[in-house]
């Protein structure tokens, strides 16, 4: 007896066709870049060590082809780090302000402890904000590092000014305002970053 | 978002011992930051040695980076001729038919230029600049203005000397590292420069103003005959900075003196000069009698 052929029920879903993009696209998962296999891992330095090495990189934008005359740049390190933070809490322990926050102020010019305080006092607001609003959305997590940055900025300025006797300058309002703008393109960096973080390299 | 993870680790007391260690280094660490903080703040010279370990760890980079300074000016200004390339051609052709008739007469110029130059000695043989070197970093984020040099101790930088751009004063060296050595710019507002109006030795103070501009305060109160477009120059007083440097231009008349930008932009100054202290005898004297007077100074702070 002839059975008829049954066409096999596929699987998976077929692929929605979606135009391609010239524009070389960054892959959206770590698994496009190496196969995701069973016998794979991410590497344990590069998963534990990447969010320290970002931060103290940006640390030293100081050294880069940019002399200004005024505080133009926003503070990237600290931007970089309150990212990290709320992208990946528990990733970062609750002390790493303190060396963090050290090696920021051996580039940042800031009188040097300044760093170390308010780096870590953030850790500690970011631990009470956690506690207090449990379901947040990108635009509250916004807010919040808005309040730090500016918080952070403020702070920053007037212990630096407290050292020269002189009051707040003027540069830090457009400092603000880019810092705040600049925290989303940050917080994708950092998203981009953490994907690279988590590339299966290490075979098991 | 969701809560990230429970905090009560259940009865590991490993566990709880473990997060209740954080906290306590964190606590520590602020209150450890404070003490340095203040520390910092009564002896601002008291972590030079580690800005400069960290400065000398970072001088490859700095070094890559004016390099590049330099690479990207002529970049932007490639892309920007691209847009006006018509009137450019226009312009340049007229241009060169002038010059060619000036070029003749340029080379007598010059010889004669030669000749006055080592007569009247520009650079002070008795003075001559300690070295040259690129700023590899500035603080552009802080309110305090730093810059970074690529010289050091072991080319003769010294904390003090004043340091030039080819159109103006940057500022002073304030620590020195093998490598790298910390200037002072002109705008940080801890840098006080004694200057004069280049036209006729109007006496003033420069002050930085920390967002990149400048105060420019008389000595001598009353009338304000400060004018817009008014230069300063280096007095000499002081004994830091040698007289005759260019330091700023007067661009808004204030009451009592006047806002101004500076006469070079650290920014584009490619190489600069670090000149030997002007009077370092008078300097040495004067911070010694300082010191003498310190314990009421440090009273009355």
């Amino acid at each position: 007896m002839e059975v008829p052929k049954l066409s096999r029920p596929r699987l998976s879903p077929p692929r929605p066709v979606v135009p391609r993009i010239a524009v070389p696209r960054l892959p959206m998962r770590p698994e496009d870049i190496v196969r995701n296999r069973i016998d794979r891992a991410p590497l344990p330095l590069l998963a534990g060590g990447l969010p320290w090495a970002s931060i103290m990189l940006t640390a030293m934008v100081s050294f880069s082809p940019i002399i200004a005359s005024a505080p133009v740049l926003p503070p990237l390190a600290f931007i970089m780090f309150l990212s990290w933070r709320i992208l990946r809490p528990g990733l970062l322990p609750i002390w790493a302000g303190l060396p963090l926050g050290l090696f920021d102020d051996l580039y940042s010019g800031q009188p040097f402890g300044s760093g170390i305080v308010l780096w870590s006092l953030a850790l500690l607001a970011m631990e009470v904000i956690d506690e207090r609003f449990l379901w947040r959305g990108f635009l509250q997590d916004w807010l919040a590092a808005s309040s730090l940055i500016a918080a952070y900025i403020l702070l920053a300025a007037s212990f630096a000014g407290l050292a020269a006797g002189y009051p707040l300058p003027l540069a830090s309002g457009p400092q603000l305002l880019i810092s705040i703008a600049l925290f989303p393109v940050m917080t994708s960096m950092v998203a981009w970053l953490d994907r690279v973080r988590l590339i299966p390299l290490r075979r098991l | 978002m969701a809560r990230w993870q429970d905090r009560r680790p259940g009865f590991s007391r490993r566990a709880q011992y473990g997060i209740f260690r954080g906290y306590v280094v964190a606590v520590v660490g602020i209150a450890a930051g404070a003490v340095l903080l203040i520390v910092s703040l009564t002896n601002p010279g008291a972590f030079g040695f580690a800005r400069a370990i960290a400065g000398e760890a970072a001088h490859p980079a700095g070094q890559a980076g004016a390099e590049a300074r330099a690479g990207s000016q002529t970049v932007i200004a490639a892309i920007a001729a691209y847009f006006n390339a018509g009137r450019q051609n226009a312009a340049l052709r007229r241009e060169v038919a002038a010059a060619r008739a000036n070029a003749l007469g340029m080379q007598a110029v010059r010889q004669e230029n030669q000749r006055l130059k080592a007569l009247i000695r520009i650079i002070d043989p008795a003075a001559p600049p300690i070295t040259s070197a690129r700023l590899i970093g500035s603080t552009a984020s802080s309110t305090r203005r730093f810059a970074v040099l690529s010289v050091g101790t072991r080319s003769g930088v010294r904390a003090g000397q004043p340091v030039r751009a080819a159109a103006g004063l940057i500022g002073r060296v304030i620590e020195a590292g093998p490598n790298t050595a910390r200037v002072l710019m002109v705008t940080d507002p801890d840098n006080v420069v004694p200057v004069r109006r280049a036209s006729d030795g109007l006496p003033a103070f420069v002050q930085g103003r920390a967002d990149g501009r400048i105060d420019i305060r008389l000595i001598n109160m009353g009338i304000n005959p400060v004018r817009k477009g008014d230069v300063f120059v280096t007095s000499g007083s002081g004994g830091i900075y040698p007289p005759g440097i260019p330091v700023a231009i007067a661009t808004d008349v204030r009451r009592e003196g006047a806002g101004g930008r500076l006469a070079s932009d650290p920014a584009d100054a490619d190489f600069v000069l670090v000149l030997p202290m002007f009077q370092p005898a008078a300097v040495a004297a004067l911070a010694e009698s300082e010191q003498r007077a310190a314990p009421s100074a440090e009273i009355a702070n």
